[in-house]
């Protein structure tokens, strides 16, 4: 695994380069000779989702999106960035805890009893291109989720083991983000093989770029590239510390997890279950939910079986039903359910916060809930029963 | 498709399939089977099924599969008759499990109907009103869609031969449409969309192809209509509008929604 190992500062950061376009095309065709499988950023329906790459022209050059609770729109850029947008549809969960996973099958043997075949784990060789830093955050809290206990899970193993990372620095924070607030962004601080950071000015269209690990250090060493020069260095920092000052969104200035822990009959628990669908959306689009559900099925001889594990969500009736119905039998409490975990139990199952900030969750809310006005209102709502005893 | 190693049992549990007031498009989505249908007539007697073989064998039946909604006075015995011939019954389809587009009449004049449309109404036999099957009689299980989908029907007949619950789950169309990867066409298109409240089952068909959802699977386990509908106004529809969306194949059910509201929102809890 390329995480936890780089996440302390072991590796020793190379000297920082310039790529140009044309880096970046090398830079794919390299990592697909290395037998990576690269996912990146591309347009499709409307949107910036990710997806195989076959070259670097599948990026999404010139397009940018505008953003808000509840709406997405795709905009052209002038400036040709390929990196300048936020919030997407998918993460990279998509990729490392997919979506729909057989988990064993079963025959029926000769005398009649079943003969269970665990699923033999895919390997596949990942490389991700365009990371930005809040996935790259959420990325090492799906690590600690399916990997860092004592169940690790051999699905996302299999496919995180290894995993090139290529982040990209934020530059073009969208409305709906908050990476400040949960200290995730707008700078790649760890975790990554290499980081790009996207500049476009009169000097032209480039990406400062440096190696996080060995391996990224010998694919940076395969690519057309340029040392770094300072007016390049300048206007990528002024560029990201930039994004740090443009943040659309931003947290109440508490600990949230005291908040969460402290307000769970606050009315405004009422007010959202108003406004919530239920619909799960929230959950599937969230970098860092990995909550499943299992289906067994069987054929019509009822010869053989099999187990898969489906996304799922606390959203959904069916997640908490036991003997008897559900536990969670109420939107309201389906809601607190999904942003107390979040931003506050989540800390004493995994010793980080469940949210990295990333904005996907109030983008695509149909209905535009947006957590952090959640959170504001909670906080606004336990100040004032503090002043009025 | 594997052969039984054991020789046949003597008698295999044997399917019954009927029709109410429908269209029989969910019955032939046996027929549309392909795949399964060898094994379907290997696993099961099919004792009567008009649409497949003009031999109808009498009951009891061990499953029946009943398309159709209770639409006339002929209707109610009979499906009374089709219950004590089942021993289990599994009602298919909007029409038997909602009434269908058919119960549109129950909010209207039907006596103005018929007298409208009929030369001599006096020969036409009807209910007021078009109601779903389990109005009448007890049902083991409702499979929703109009049509409904293959592959549950697939899974529900598998499931009554294992003598298991069929995993068909109650949550909304959003599942699946995030499941699949799809680009909400709400939120990145501003197209009104019912997949927030309807059923999953279809896998999420019309969003795939980058329309609105409009609801053929009926109410979801849970809904908010009164959330959805100012995204819709947003998206351009008037009042008018929103009511036809809603009132379709699903027409009872979806009243039925609008007219307890969200069931759940007050703050009583179960436990936990
Ligand atoms: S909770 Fe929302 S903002 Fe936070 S990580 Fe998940 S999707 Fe992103
Ligand atoms: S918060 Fe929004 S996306 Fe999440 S379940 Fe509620 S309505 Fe759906
Ligand atoms: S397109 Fe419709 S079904 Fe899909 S996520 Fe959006 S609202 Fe839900
Ligand atoms: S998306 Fe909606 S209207 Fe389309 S097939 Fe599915 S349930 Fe029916």
């Amino acid at each position: 695994m390329t995480d936890a190992s780089n996440a302390g500062g072991v590796f020793e950061q190379r000297a920082e380069t310039v790529l140009d376009r044309d880096g970046l095309d090398v830079l794919v065709r390299v990592l697909r000779r290395r037998g990576r499988t690269v996912i990146g950023p591309t347009v499709r329906d409307g949107a910036i989702v990710l997806d195989e790459l076959d070259s670097a022209d599948a990026l999404p050059y010139g397009w940018g999106v505008e953003l808000e609770a509840g709406r997405y729109r795709l905009r052209r850029r002038e400036d040709g960035a390929a990196f300048a947008h936020s919030a997407g549809p998918q993460s990279w969960k998509s990729f490392l805890h997919p979506e729909r996973v057989r988990q064993w099958s079963a025959d029926r043997g000769p005398d009649g009893a079943p003969v269970v075949r665990e699923e033999a784990q895919e390997r596949i060789s990942y490389a991700f291109l365009g990371v930005r830093p809040c996935d790259l955050r959420a990325i090492q809290i799906l690590d600690r989720v399916m990997s860092g206990g004592r169940y690790r899970d051999p699905t996302y193993l299999s496919r995180r083991t290894g995993a090139f990372l290529i982040a990209a620095e934020c530059t073009e924070p969208g409305a709906t983000c908050f990476c400040v607030s949960m200290g995730s962004g707008p700078a790649a601080d760890a975790g990554y093989d290499l980081a790009l950071t996207e500049v476009v000015d009169d000097a032209g269209h480039r990406f400062l770029c440096r190696s996080g690990s060995e391996e990224g250090a010998a694919v940076l060493a395969e690519l057309p590239r340029r040392s770094a020069d300072d007016p390049t260095r300048e206007a990528a920092a002024q560029a990201v510390s930039a994004a740090a000052e443009r943040m659309g969104r931003s947290m109440p200035l508490v600990d949230l997890r005291t908040l969460m822990r402290d307000n769970l009959e606050a009315e405004r628990w009422d007010d959202v279950t108003a406004r919530c669908l239920s619909c799960g959306n929230c959950t599937m689009v969230c970098p860092t939910c990995f909550c499943t559900t299992t289906e067994d099925v069987t054929d019509l001889t009822g010869d053989h079986a099999e187990r898969w594990r489906l996304w799922d969500s606390c959203y959904d009736l069916d997640f908490s039903h036991l003997q008897g119905g559900p536990v969670r039998a109420t939107p309201r409490s389906r809601y607190r359910q999904w942003l107390t975990h979040k931003l506050g139990t989540w800390h004493d199952q995994f010793d980080s916060s469940g949210c990295v900030g990333c904005g996907r969750c109030i983008v695509w809310c149909p209905t535009g809930i947006d957590l952090t006005e959640e959170a504001h209102a909670l906080h606004r709502e336990a100040a004032h029963r503090e002043r009025t005893p | 498709m594997s052969t039984p190693t054991t020789p046949q049992p003597p008698a295999r549990p044997r399917l019954g399939v009927f029709k109410l007031a429908s269209c029989d498009g969910c019955q032939l989505t046996l027929l549309d089977c392909e795949d399964e249908l060898l094994c379907i007539a290997a696993e099961l007697e099919i004792a009567h099924f008009p649409e497949a073989s003009s031999e109808p064998a009498p009951g009891p039946y061990d499953l029946v599969l009943v398309e159709g909604s209770v639409s006339t006075p002929e209707h109610l015995e009979r499906i009374r008759r089709i219950r004590a011939d089942a021993r289990h019954l599994v009602t298919i389809g909007a029409c038997a499990t909602a009434g269908g587009v058919q119960a549109l009449r129950n909010y209207a004049d039907v006596e103005g109907y018929l007298a409208t449309v009929y030369a001599r109404p006096e020969y036409i036999e009807t209910l007021a009103a078009s109601t779903p099957i389990s109005a009448h009689v007890a049902v083991d299980f409702e499979l929703r869609g109009c049509p409904i989908d293959r592959g549950q029907l697939v899974e529900v007949i598998t499931a009554f031969l294992a003598g298991r619950k069929p995993a068909i789950p109650n949550h909304s169309v959003c599942f699946s449409c995030k499941r699949r990867g799809n680009v909400c066409v709400t939120v990145a298109h501003g197209t009104p969309c019912l997949g927030p409240v309807t059923h999953a089952g279809c896998g999420a068909l019309c969003p795939t192809y980058g329309r609105g959802c409009y609801g053929c699977f009926g109410p979801a386990g849970t809904t908010n209509l009164p959330a959805l509908v100012p995204l819709m106004q947003r998206d351009g529809m008037s009042e008018e509008d929103i009511g036809r969306f809603l009132h379709t194949f699903n027409v009872t059910a979806f009243t039925a929604v609008e007219e307890q509201g969200q069931p759940g929102t007050t703050d009583a809890e179960g436990p936990g």
